[in-house]
């Protein structure tokens, strides 16, 4: 074998090598939880509310919480996220003002997320009097959403071929028939992923909602938007830490859950962008 | 008979930035011709051609000085929307979108507020029957433009620009990409076109300008340097540069 084949050869291994231990992390994660929690998963832990003080029952309270969570999140900064991003690529020109919101957005995503539970504290629960509330926590989880959103959304838009909007706009079609109709499907794939990778980050953010809308404990579900919830993050981080003689087998059995509802997220997006793919024609 | 101008630039001066492209172009085009624009690579062709539907404006810096008029109406008094009806585009390479081959044809009726399914239908079969292309797609209007062969695409192209019913269409090296029959093919449909629209063909092909046009202008580094019937500026042209492009001894 020739030295440049041999190194060829070398190269591979060590790429090959490097690659493998970044799915390691995964995999061990994964294992470890199912391994010590997959004792405590029953039909009741996940459709009962908790009793004796979080030591038995189950955590539908929780589960709901969270997935509430996340759809208010949604609402919030998928149309915000979404809208920005179509101004900033399809109508902003370069200038000072739209340099400012790049960067701001930039910026945005590298802020602690116990700095945006502040800020939503004093902002949604003080300021605007919205309390500890579902309303005063999905706000505040979408405004750490937004960066994630506008980025994938700007990328989605920028990646539709020029020549769509060239051939709209030479039909006689405005602007905005042109995003409509010739920009914004072949983009919604793109928007998908984004939105689905940031709001599985929502869901298992703990910092952002310490403040804003989770619940200690509150074993039923919640009736309005001003109403508290618990959500898993959190319900994890208070039966790990805040109460006595826990069982551990719960808190991993938690932590499960709380993956397997960010992977079902997940697999949502996958399938649904491999059907938008499908009817991609180019 | 005096022929009738439907296009007249005015001192039509263009750039991009500090580059300047075209440099006080004056020029008159008539109803119902087919006007070949010549001239080597970065003459201000191209530029000139989408000068006439402001699509040079998608670029932020461009800058263009000068009048245009279409008939009688200076287009600066149009909105957008309203001269692209007006003035229709081809474009070098085919490019279609990435709909069915109806969808491509309605998508410019659509956009104009044609609705109606029966209206839709009517209308791109015209566009398509003009096009010369109705014969080869008719059976297969639902499946993707992107299946149609190049020559097909480009006409499938042209029937697009025919639905919004414009009254000039412009060819950007339409044959660019294109094999020898499907050019002919594409030439062949222009000819068709003559008795109801105005077009303008931009062309690296020296030989298709010849053949095709009736009258021709040539264009060197953003001068339109002469003008003529094609004939004449192909066998006697004034202009030593001219004579030099058209016989091949640069460009």
């Amino acid at each position: 074998m020739s030295t440049a084949k041999l190194r060829q050869q070398i190269a591979f291994i060590v790429l090959g090598v490097v690659t493998l231990f970044v799915i390691v992390p995964i995999l061990l994660t994964i294992f470890y939880v199912i391994k010590n929690g997959i004792g405590a998963i029953s039909w009741e832990f996940i459709t009962q509310p908790p009793r004796n003080g979080m030591r038995q029952g189950g955590i539908f309270p929780a589960i709901v919480g969270t997935i509430v969570l996340v759809v208010g999140t949604m609402l919030f900064s998928l149309p915000l996220g979404v809208l920005a991003a179509i101004y900033l690529v399809e109508y902003a020109r370069d200038n000072f003002f739209t340099r400012l919101v790049k960067l701001s957005v930039v910026n945005l995503s590298g802020i602690p997320s116990i700095v945006y539970g502040l800020f939503g504290f004093t902002l949604f629960v003080l300021f605007l009097r919205l309390g500890t509330s579902i309303l005063a926590g999905s706000l505040t989880l979408a405004i750490m959403s937004l960066p994630v959103v506008v980025t994938a959304t700007k990328e989605a838009l920028e990646s539709v071929p020029v020549s769509f909007r060239e051939i709209s706009l030479s039909l006689g079609a405005t602007k905005w028939q042109t995003v409509r109709h010739c920009v914004l499907p072949y983009a919604v794939p793109g928007i998908l992923t984004g939105m689905v990778l940031s709001l599985g980050r929502a869901a298992g953010e703990t910092a952002p909602i310490l403040f804003t809308v989770a619940a200690f404990y509150l074993p039923r579900l919640p009736r309005s938007i001003f109403d508290q919830v618990m959500a898993l993050p959190y319900h994890l981080y208070v039966i790990s830490t805040q109460v006595p003689n826990m069982p551990t087998e719960i808190s991993f059995a938690t932590g499960f859950v709380l993956i397997a509802l960010v992977f079902l997220m997940n697999l949502a997006s996958i399938i649904l962008r491999a059907h938008y793919r499908k009817k991609r024609l180019w | 008979m005096v022929a009738e101008a439907i296009i007249r630039t005015i001192d039509l001066s263009c750039g991009f930035g500090s580059a300047t492209v075209l440099k006080k172009v004056n020029l008159e085009i008539y109803k119902n011709e087919i006007f070949g624009i010549i001239g080597p690579a970065n003459s201000g062709k191209t530029t000139f051609l989408r000068a006439l539907n402001r699509l040079n404006y998608l670029n932020a810096t461009y800058r263009q000085s000068g009048e245009i008029f279409l008939g009688e109406q200076n287009i600066r008094t149009l909105s957008d929307n309203i001269l692209r009806k007006k003035i229709g585009i081809i474009f070098a390479l085919p490019q279609v979108l990435p709909v069915s081959i109806y969808n491509n044809v309605a998508y410019g009726p659509k956009v104009h507020g044609f609705t109606g399914k029966n209206t839709l239908n009517q209308i791109v079969e015209t566009a398509l029957k003009k096009a010369y292309l109705w014969e080869e797609v008719k059976d297969r209007l639902s499946e993707p433009a992107a299946r149609l062969s190049g020559g097909q695409q480009q006409r499938l192209c042209i029937a697009r620009t025919l639905a919004v019913e414009p009254q000039v269409i412009l060819y950007d090296e339409p044959c660019s990409g294109l094999d020898p029959i499907s050019t002919a093919k594409v030439e062949d449909t222009m000819q068709q076109l003559k008795e109801n629209y105005t077009q303008i063909l931009v062309t690296n092909n020296t030989k298709q300008a010849g053949r095709v046009s009736e009258r021709c202008g040539f264009f060197l580094m953003g001068e339109l340097v002469e003008i003529g019937q094609t004939p004449v500026l192909f066998i006697k042209p004034r202009d030593k540069r001219t004579d030099d492009y058209i016989s091949g001894r640069f460009g």
